[in-house]
């Protein structure tokens, strides 16, 4: 009898989550989509003009990267819970922590870094001011993973439910809102000139933490919800 | 205990005044049973007896309303079980998008694999040789039981909870699923399996334990019913 | 000791809490309509006029201790939320639930009194003020627990599952807090001063103060009240609901009521 390492099993839920990526890699461009059509309602609905654009480009892009990665933390446990993988999971002899660290991980990955990569194309649609096309990317390669460790908390107590889209939400945002605000609070204190370093490190000292916690959290919620 | 007298070490998982009730209906027991190593006990009962959620609280997915269960004479923890543990329940566990060795492969990099059996010879042992390749979305609900029972196989543990296995098997499925659970006994292993009575474990002697749709909730369930064809 | 955890564990029973809840509602909402109304006549008739802003400042009497018990119901659902998961006991689940809404109704008053209050000094219904936009997101994350809550089937496991959503509320709350009195002085909102720099005087403080108490002990009421409902309904099939039902239905059957 040989029992497998912690390593090893995570090493094989990482593989086995990007292969599941893989196999239906069309999924990913969902969340990107949706954030791009997001956006492209703006100037639609309050006029194309660069002076009424420019202020919002910001805010939009996020709220827009915030939504659609609210639309894709679904998928994060709903496959797993409904095949019966995620059972297995709980009972592996391994730290279950851990191994939601790994999903976490990969879902971060294949949702909110494709959305990192199309935020200067998103920015440019709204005529986003040059001086913050590095700060934008940057702040919210600081947020989505905060979105995504907050989020999974709140999917892993929804994980049972039939229809949870509507409720995830209200459990999430409300969640996000520090985030949202020192993520979009620095790139627009950086638009007026004034000094935006200290959001970005206080996103970086809340993400440090929400790594260790969310994943306990996480695991926590799920013993809950499954029970 | 009676078997205590025939076992001197304490039993592999035993339950005592075990019983679960959601929003305060009564699901099973008060249920008293044990299973020692090297052996299988068949829990018999009727669709809504609580088989399945039995199962679950075995499992420690859930913690029961009432009453203990000890594992080697210790009580029950997550940590203590899940290294001896293979759960089969009934959704099986396995990823429809990846085929069968993917499966197996990713189970034995999660639960670790038995001695001298790989994902290639488990799936072999379960009648897929050559299904390997396959995804597992394209294979029969028969065929998906039988990669599951191969994780199960897999994994090196001594316990298995295993939910319906006969459920969706042809007669050689019923024939194999006997066959693993016999030489898993030999080995010393034991296993707790559920059926709605269609199917039996016919070979070896099975104990069984049966579970009836309506607790009464004073009467004690369990062993005091047990048929022992020993 | 012992006799502390002796008292804990009687109270904490389902039937003696039953008991003791049902004698002291009556009494909690008595006082707390005895006071209120004390209270707002101070507050509304006996206080004098603010020199700045007229008899529109009145509002502060509903406004501040609504406030107030917005944050405290919170702050008593988590602890209860606390001890429900901790030590798995029935009671702090249900009293977790119960102060729930009666926390979010808080909450509600006092986000549109705020509101109204706004009229007369900004000329807008609604000011993105940093207490009022915490209040805000104060009653969202209510909305959550109690939308959890009722979407689980299970009652205990709904409970359990809320309970711990609100104590992600609670490490959540003071940095909901932190990070919008930040984006305030980022963006330069009015703020909502209540009492202005000056000392707030005897006469006005002694009205608050009774609403204070009186919205709290209205609380404790509604918790009860609830806590009652919600112990009944876990307990629908145990003895001590069967005979409370029966003593109950016994003076009905025969006409006295």
């Amino acid at each position: 009898m040989r029992p497998g390492s912690t390593r090893a099993a995570c090493l094989a839920l990482l593989r086995r989550d990007l292969l599941l990526v893989w196999r239906r890699r069309g999924d990913t461009l969902t969340p990107l989509l949706f954030a791009l059509i997001v956006v492209a309602l703006f100037p639609l609905a309050i006029g194309a003009q660069m002076e009424t654009l420019r202020p919002i480009a910001v805010g939009v892009v996020f709220v827009a990267t915030l939504l659609a990665g609210l639309l894709a933390l679904d998928s994060l446990f709903r496959g797993d819970y409904e095949d019966g993988s995620l059972e297995q999971l709980v009972v592996s002899p391994h730290p279950l922590a851990l191994l939601l660290a790994c999903k976490i991980a990969v879902h971060w990955l294949t949702t909110a870094l494709p959305l990192i990569a199309l935020s200067p194309l998103l920015g440019e649609l709204l005529f986003l001011d040059p001086a913050l096309r590095g700060l934008l990317p940057l702040a919210l390669a600081l947020t989505t993973p905060l979105l995504s460790l907050i989020g999974a908390v709140c999917v892993a107590l929804t994980v049972g439910m039939q229809r949870s889209g509507m409720l995830l939400a209200l459990l999430v945002l409300p969640l996000y809102v520090p985030v949202l605000i020192f993520g979009a609070g620095a790139c627009n204190a950086a638009q007026m000139g004034l000094p935006y370093l200290a959001p970005l490190l206080w996103l970086a000292a809340g993400l440090v933490l929400a790594l260790v916690l969310a994943p306990l959290a996480c695991a926590a919620a799920l013993r809950i919800s499954t029970s | 205990m009676p078997e205590s007298r025939f076992h001197e070490r304490p039993a592999l998982l035993q339950a005592r005044g075990l019983a679960f009730a959601r929003n305060e209906e009564p699901i099973f027991g008060p249920l008293d049973f044990a299973l020692h190593a090297g052996e299988v006990v068949l829990m018999e009962g009727d669709n809504g007896a609580g088989k399945t959620t039995l199962l679950r609280v075995l499992a420690g997915l859930i913690a029961p309303s009432q009453g203990e269960i000890f594992l080697n004479g210790e009580p029950l923890t997550l940590a203590r079980l899940s290294p001896q543990l293979a759960l089969l329940s009934h959704q099986g566990g396995l990823k429809h998008d990846l085929t069968a060795l993917e499966n197996l492969r990713f189970a034995a990099g999660l639960h670790g694999q038995r001695r001298g059996l790989s994902p290639v010879s488990a799936l072999a042992a379960v009648g897929l040789d050559g299904f390997g390749e396959v995804p597992v979305r394209q294979l029969s609900a028969g065929q998906k039981k039988r990669v599951a029972l191969a994780r199960v196989l897999l994994a090196p543990v001594g316990l298995w909870l295993l939910d319906e296995p006969y459920a969706n098997l042809d007669r050689s499925g019923i024939e194999l699923v006997n066959r693993l659970l016999e030489r898993h006994a030999h080995e010393g292993g034991a296993a707790l399996i559920t059926s709605h009575g269609a199917y039996a474990y016919t070979s070896g002697t099975p104990r069984r334990i049966a579970l009836r749709p309506d607790p009464a909730g004073t009467e004690s369930q369990g062993d005091t019913i047990v048929e022992n064809t020993r | 000791m012992n006799t502390l955890t002796y008292w804990f564990h009687k109270l904490g029973s389902p039937p003696t809490f039953y008991r003791i809840a049902t004698a002291l509602q009556p009494w909690c909402y008595g006082v707390a309509l005895v006071l209120g109304l004390i209270g707002l006549y101070g507050g509304l008739v006996v206080a004098p006029k603010d020199y700045q802003q007229g008899d529109a400042y009145r509002i502060i009497f509903v406004h501040v201790p609504c406030a107030w018990m917005g944050l405290f119901a919170y702050l008593f659902m988590a602890v209860n939320a606390f001890i429900a998961l901790v030590w798995r006991i029935k009671l702090n689940e249900v009293l977790a639930m119960a102060s729930a809404p009666v926390g979010a109704a808080f909450t509600f008053v006092t986000l549109v009194t705020g509101s109204l209050w706004g009229k007369p000094m900004w000329g807008t219904w609604w000011t993105w003020d940093a207490r009022l936009t915490s209040e805000l997101f104060l009653l969202f994350l209510y909305f959550g627990v109690i939308g959890l809550y009722n979407a689980i089937e299970d009652r205990r496991q709904a409970a359990r599952a809320a309970s711990f959503l609100a104590l992600i509320g609670v490490v959540n709350l003071p940095i909901v807090h932190f990070s919008v009195n930040w984006w305030n002085t980022l963006h330069q909102g009015s703020t909502v001063r209540l009492f202005g720099p000056s000392r707030i005087d005897a006469s006005m403080l002694w009205p608050l103060l009774l609403l204070a108490i009186a919205t709290h002990l209205w609380f404790f009421g509604s918790v009860l009240a609830r806590a009652r409902g919600g112990l009944i309904e876990l307990d629908a099939g145990k003895d001590w609901v069967r005979t409370l039902a029966l003593a109950q239905s016994k003076p009905t059957a025969s006409g006295v009521t």
